[in-house]
């Protein structure tokens, strides 16, 4: 490189326009030869300094491929990546190290060298020059202090349980002072306590040390509470992205819907679902879906559309969450229309509370379902 | 025991011996471990997918190593004569043993390494080790029970293999038997030459073994018992 200058005075021109992204994704593209689908297929994302963006998808979605093209693991069959204003898509040898120690990552198994004990393991990142041999100590007790192993120096990995193993995973890739830390499925191989317990660690050192983090999940629950945004992947494309609250509350891709099912009452139990028709008729009520989000999950609603409205509602399936550290729910409900424009003003009614109300289908009344029935 | 059923010449001649198969064993060893594990190292990284993939390399060394092997240390012993002319007797002997021994190393300490889990490479890879380090940090620790268990195997290939190293003069235990018994017909010095390699054979596989565990750190295993 002979005149790096001007693209040097772009990138520091861009820092002055506005906060740069902690990581920067463009087109970035991965297909093997021979195979039909690629991979990553045109994936461009931004991550704010600080964030916590979720990544979630199927098994195959790609979700690995794209945080492994991050630090480059895997090198991108075409697009570009950029972690902290620097482009890894075109460092290689020596440059591409130095700059991977900027970029912490764990693992599903952990991944740890069982030839070394807990404090060696540790050591690993901070050997070969990367630390003054007199900090290597006390950065190692400093790093298993924050992630609760102060006692497990010595230890080996075979003496250590899976969420131990993790927490030195973590420990070792902080060890460099990283800016981002990747986390591929980083849970996946821990119980449900286990999990909390590091998603909650993952959290706190989020918020102490100010690191932006990429959690890679197959688990929608996994992702619900610590990040901030999240994007959904499938075949190797975003198909939805956003705030971890709106995608959660108004899921636009069927994907997302399903994901989120065990989650939020987005979608109503087959049987159900079943019964549904699209148009009205004369022997049809119309079906309705109310998200509550925020304040307004407070609300009396189903009080006021008896009262206010008239209107007897027959709830058919309903949750309540606290998604992001805020209520979410989906209550989904048969509101008997007389024809008389009662649900209307009902539903005008509740967007003015601030939920958000919509006839997703039709439903046979139950009267008349149970005649039918009784006669088959 | 039984040194005492040997004349006093012959048992110095059995010590002598045993000496003569320790001193060519244990070189030979080490030079074999020495060229062995960086040519194990070469077979593995130069693999198609590995930290340094070159399959050509690894094609033409794979290939070399090969040729080495296929070849009776018998046929090989007396086709590096020429080369080892300067040297007298038992150093002499040394030479074929290495060179027979490093291919066998190489393959048993590159079987080892190829069974580090690409998981805990790419892990180094991540926090920025380079291909050096991997090998020096990762591939050697993490496989160092498969490696002392093939030192151990080498060992006692080479002890075996240095029965024949009597063919060009170097001596040892089974140069001995052959001369006492066959030609002096003394079967009792060939049962005595049995005896030592029998227990030298298994002193080397317990002291091989008991290393291979003590470098072993996949095993969990109750604290201060180590």
């Amino acid at each position: 490189m002979n005149a790096p200058l001007p693209f040097e005075s772009l990138a520091s021109a861009a820092v002055l326009a506005a906060p740069e992204p902690a990581i920067r994704v463009e087109s970035l593209s991965k297909r093997f030869p021979g195979a039909v689908a690629p991979v990553l297929d045109d994936v461009s994302l931004e991550i704010a300094p600080g964030e916590v963006y979720g990544v979630i998808g199927r098994s195959g979605a790609g979700k690995s491929m794209l945080v492994r093209c991050i630090n480059r693991l895997e090198r991108p069959s075409a697009g570009r990546v950029f972690v902290s204003r620097r482009e890894l898509t075109r460092l290689e040898g020596r440059e591409l190290r130095a700059e991977r120690r900027r970029i912490g990552m764990i693992f599903q198994h952990f991944n740890l060298l069982s030839s070394r004990d807990v404090a060696g393991n540790v050591a690993l990142a901070l050997e070969g020059g990367r630390a003054p041999k007199t900090e290597i100590a006390p950065r190692i007790s400093q790093l298993l202090d924050l992630v609760g192993l102060a006692d497990k120096a010595r230890a080996y990995p075979s003496e250590l349980s899976g969420g131990e193993k993790q927490r030195v995973g973590i420990a070792r890739a902080l060890a460099c002072h990283p800016s981002v830390l990747l986390c591929d499925e980083a849970t996946s191989a821990l119980d449900p306590e286990t999990t909390q317990q590091i998603l909650a660690l993952l959290k706190d050192i989020n918020r102490r040390l100010g690191l932006t983090i990429v959690l890679v999940s197959h688990e929608m629950d996994v992702v619900r509470d610590i990040a901030n945004r999240i994007a959904v992947l499938d075949r190797g494309r975003i198909v939805e992205e956003g705030a971890t609250f709106d995608v959660l509350a108004f899921p636009k891709s069927a994907l997302a819907r399903s994901f989120l099912s065990g989650l939020v009452a987005h979608e109503l139990p087959p049987e159900v679902l079943a019964t549904l028709v699209d148009a009205p008729h004369p022997d049809t009520d119309p079906v309705v879906r109310i998200v509550f989000t925020g304040e307004a999950a407070n609300a009396p609603v189903v009080a006021d559309l008896v009262t206010r409205f008239g209107i007897h509602p027959n709830i058919l399936h309903g949750r309540i969450d606290r998604v992001a550290g805020r209520p979410l729910g989906v209550l989904t409900l048969v509101a008997g229309d007389s024809g008389d424009g009662r649900l209307a003003a009902a539903l005008a009614h509740l967007s003015h509370l601030g939920l958000h109300a919509e006839i997703i289908g039709h439903v046979l009344r139950p009267a008349l379902a149970r005649r039918r029935s009784g006669a088959r | 025991m039984y040194f005492g059923l040997l004349s006093p010449a012959v048992a110095a001649a059995l010590v002598e011996s045993l000496k003569q198969t320790a001193f060519m064993v244990s070189i030979a060893a080490a030079l074999s471990t020495a060229l062995g594990l960086p040519l194990g190292v070469l077979l593995v990284v130069t693999s198609p997918g590995h930290i340094a993939g070159r399959p050509l390399v690894n094609r033409v060394v794979g290939t070399i190593v090969n040729l080495v092997r296929s070849t009776p240390f018998i046929i090989m012993m007396v086709a590096i004569i020429p080369f080892t002319r300067a040297l007298v007797g038992t150093v002499a002997a040394i030479v074929p043993l290495t060179v027979a021994i490093t291919p066998l190393f190489a393959r048993l300490a590159e079987t080892a390494m190829r069974d580090v889990d690409r998981g805990v490479i790419e892990a180094a890879e991540a926090i920025g080790a380079s291909p050096l380090e991997i090998v020096v940090k990762v591939l050697v620790p993490e496989t160092l029970p498969g490696i002392v268990a093939g030192v151990t195997v080498a060992l006692v290939s080479l002890i075996g293999y240095s029965t024949m190293a009597g063919t060009v003069g170097g001596g040892g235990l089974g140069d001995l038997g052959v001369r006492y018994d066959y030609q002096r017909f003394m079967p009792e010095v060939m049962v005595a030459v049995v005896v030592v390699r029998v227990a030298l054979v298994q002193a080397v596989q317990i002291v091989g073994d008991a290393a291979a565990r003590a470098v072993n750190h996949r095993l969990a295993r109750r604290r201060g018992a180590a």
